[in-house]
């Protein structure tokens, strides 16, 4: 058996090489089939169920009740898209909290901080991957069940793309979702588990928000309106509703500081913690 | 190759300290570890190998102390693996994830090129296997791979914890030349076992650690004469006499087994001659040296944390495989 061992032709041995970080990052995103996996249920679920719930609103027009009727005709882009993203985001909550508590899993994250001792840019790293990518999957997601659910709605209620404030939803969406993503990578690194990160990204999503609308008067309205993920999603409106406290992009500027806040606490942990 | 040689690089630990849960499993440990030999470090199981070579890589904080590899720690390295590889568990890929894949990102993070990836592979014998799923891996395909990533940034040093785990003999017999070898170029080489054979083969100098606290730092050959207790086993008819005679021409005799003398300060020639010319016969007459099992034996006696479970005569090789050793 030879032992020779050969010699990498680069000699560089400059500082840390952030876009090589980066296409690390890109490189273990793309090498594991649960990411393609949960990118592909957030497209199908996305357009599925927005093409599902407006078909059997269309169908049962006369027997939705009028504030509901009403609050369609007042935005039809946000319900076009929140009826799939919704439950499409979930896929996006479990790949953010898998894409750093599989590394504690499998060890991986020994062989990363092996490489990138002083952690932040690998986690950088990873949460500008993510983001970049959520982005463009949910835009594409968003964006199909756009035309979906116009041509289905088209029925009752017309919307075009050309609407004022409409292109601005969308957009949004992949905007929402990429924060969401490097949202969910600061819970999954703070948790360190799957079960236990996916159990809290979710508590975030579906369950805070009911939560805060049993509280009473507007202290409950308030703390309602600012939970990260209800401020977040009012960004796929095409414009402020006449119950909302905050615009689409207030909305969205309070998500970003929730999630700017997380990431700041899960890579001080990230330091600080025993790998 | 030539970094290797022209740069040598010490590592340093210097009163490292580490608490889990209150408990001290690095007690004020220091040592050094010099470029072109093999260092063994030895201990026990639960001694602290483990630990200590994860604070040596900044995958754990110390409690106290510091550690530096060419006066640096590893955290201010730029670019890490390019100076320190590092073999600490082979569990650490993701099994869905091909060695190709895991050596590519790991490749990518240094600037390294990627036909690096695949020189690596060829070269800890996994070509065949390069583009399967690392889950698939036997647990000595899986060593084989973490050693692939060690030796990813052709560094000057290397740190292997326990790296024959799982490998069959013709892998362990590689890894040694390996090692070796890679010494011989002015590498930094320290790799850690419970099992004095292997250190015995490989390791010029030793670490010895028990209970985090260091036991001896010298050379393999030092550490063995320390422990040792050059003695003579003496089976004859007739152990009164001979006693006396060895006794008289300045020996030391204790009872062994069996009606055995364990005969020390003679060598076996001159209790050969005595017996001869004083007519008392002799059945057995056999020297007794220390091995490097034995004087490992002696000197982690007392720091073996889980020694109450071990029965007498046991070697550590074979403690260390029965359920109560395994922490």
């Amino acid at each position: 058996m030879s032992v020779a061992v050969p010699t990498p032709t680069t000699t560089d041995r400059a500082g840390i090489d952030f876009p090589g970080i980066l296409r690390a990052e890109w490189t273990k995103f793309r090498t594991v089939r649960s990411s393609i996996a949960a990118l592909i249920l957030l497209v199908v679920i996305s357009v599925g169920f927005t093409g599902l719930v407006l078909a059997l609103t269309v169908s049962q027009w006369d027997q939705v009740d009028d504030t509901q009727r009403l609050s369609i005709i007042a935005d039809p882009t946000r319900t076009i898209i929140g009826a799939g993203f919704q439950l499409g985001q979930l896929a996006i909550c479990v790949l953010g909290v898998l894409v750093i508590s599989s590394e504690y899993a499998t060890g991986t994250i020994r062989a990363s901080l092996l490489a990138v001792p002083r952690r932040t840019p690998m986690l950088v790293a990873k949460a500008l991957v993510f983001a970049v990518v959520v982005f463009v999957v949910s835009e594409i997601a968003t964006f199909m069940a756009f035309f979906v659910g116009a041509a289905i709605l088209h029925a009752k209620v017309a919307v075009s793309i050309g609407d004022p404030g409409v292109l601005g939803a969308l957009i949004g969406a992949g905007l929402y979702g990429a924060m969401l993503g490097v949202f969910s990578i600061a819970i999954g690194a703070i948790v360190r588990h799957t079960a236990g990160g996916i159990t809290g990204i979710i508590a975030f999503v579906l369950v805070l928000a009911p939560l805060a609308q049993l509280l009473p008067g507007t202290v409950g309205e308030h703390i309602h309106a600012y939970l990260p993920t209800v401020a977040g999603q009012l960004v796929v409106s095409a414009h402020q509703g006449a119950d909302d406290l905050l615009t689409p992009w207030q909305g969205f500027a309070v998500f970003s500081l929730w999630t700017a806040a997380l990431f700041l606490v899960a890579n001080l942990m990230l330091k600080r913690r025993d790998a | 190759m030539t970094s290797a040689v022209t740069t040598p690089q010490v590592i340093e630990v210097r009163d490292l300290c580490k608490t889990y849960d209150d408990k001290l499993v690095i007690d004020h440990l220091s040592f050094t570890v010099e470029p072109g030999v093999v260092t063994g470090f030895l201990g026990p199981n639960g001694a602290g190998k483990s630990t200590t070579m994860r604070l040596i890589v900044g995958l754990d904080r110390p409690t106290g102390g510091e550690v530096t590899i060419g006066g640096r720690h590893y955290a201010d390295l730029p670019r890490p693996l390019r100076v320190v590889g590092a073999l600490l568990d082979a569990g650490a890929t993701h099994p869905g994830r091909s060695a190709y894949h895991h050596l590519l990102y790991l490749a990518q993070t240094q600037g390294i090129p990627r036909t690096r990836a695949n020189e690596v592979i060829e070269l800890v014998g996994l070509s065949d296997v390069a583009h399967e799923r690392a889950g698939s891996f036997s647990l000595g395909m899986g060593q084989r791979l973490g050693l692939a990533a060690a030796l990813l940034g052709d560094p000057q040093v290397l740190i292997l914890d326990e790296p024959v785990n799982g490998l069959d003999p013709d892998g362990i017999m590689w890894i040694r030349q390996l090692v070796i070898y890679l010494a011989s170029q002015g590498r930094t080489i320290l790799i850690s076992s419970h099992l004095m054979s292997e250190m015995a083969a490989t390791a010029t100098q030793l670490v010895v650690i028990g209970r985090g606290r260091l036991i001896a730092a010298c050379s393999t050959d030092d550490f063995i004469e320390r422990a040792s207790k050059r003695s003579v086993l003496v089976k004859t008819t007739d152990p009164i006499a001979l006693s006396e005679l060895i006794t008289t021409a300045g020996g030391q005799v204790e009872p062994g087994d069996e009606g055995a003398l364990i005969v020390r300060l003679l060598d076996a020639a001159h209790i050969g001659a005595l017996a001869a010319r004083s007519g008392v016969e002799l059945h057995e007459l056999t020297p007794q040296l220390a091995s490097l099992e034995d004087a490992y034996m002696e000197q982690t006696h007392a720091s073996t944390e889980f020694g109450g479970h071990r029965p007498n005569g046991v070697s550590p090789d074979l403690a260390a495989s029965m359920p109560g050793a395994t922490p």
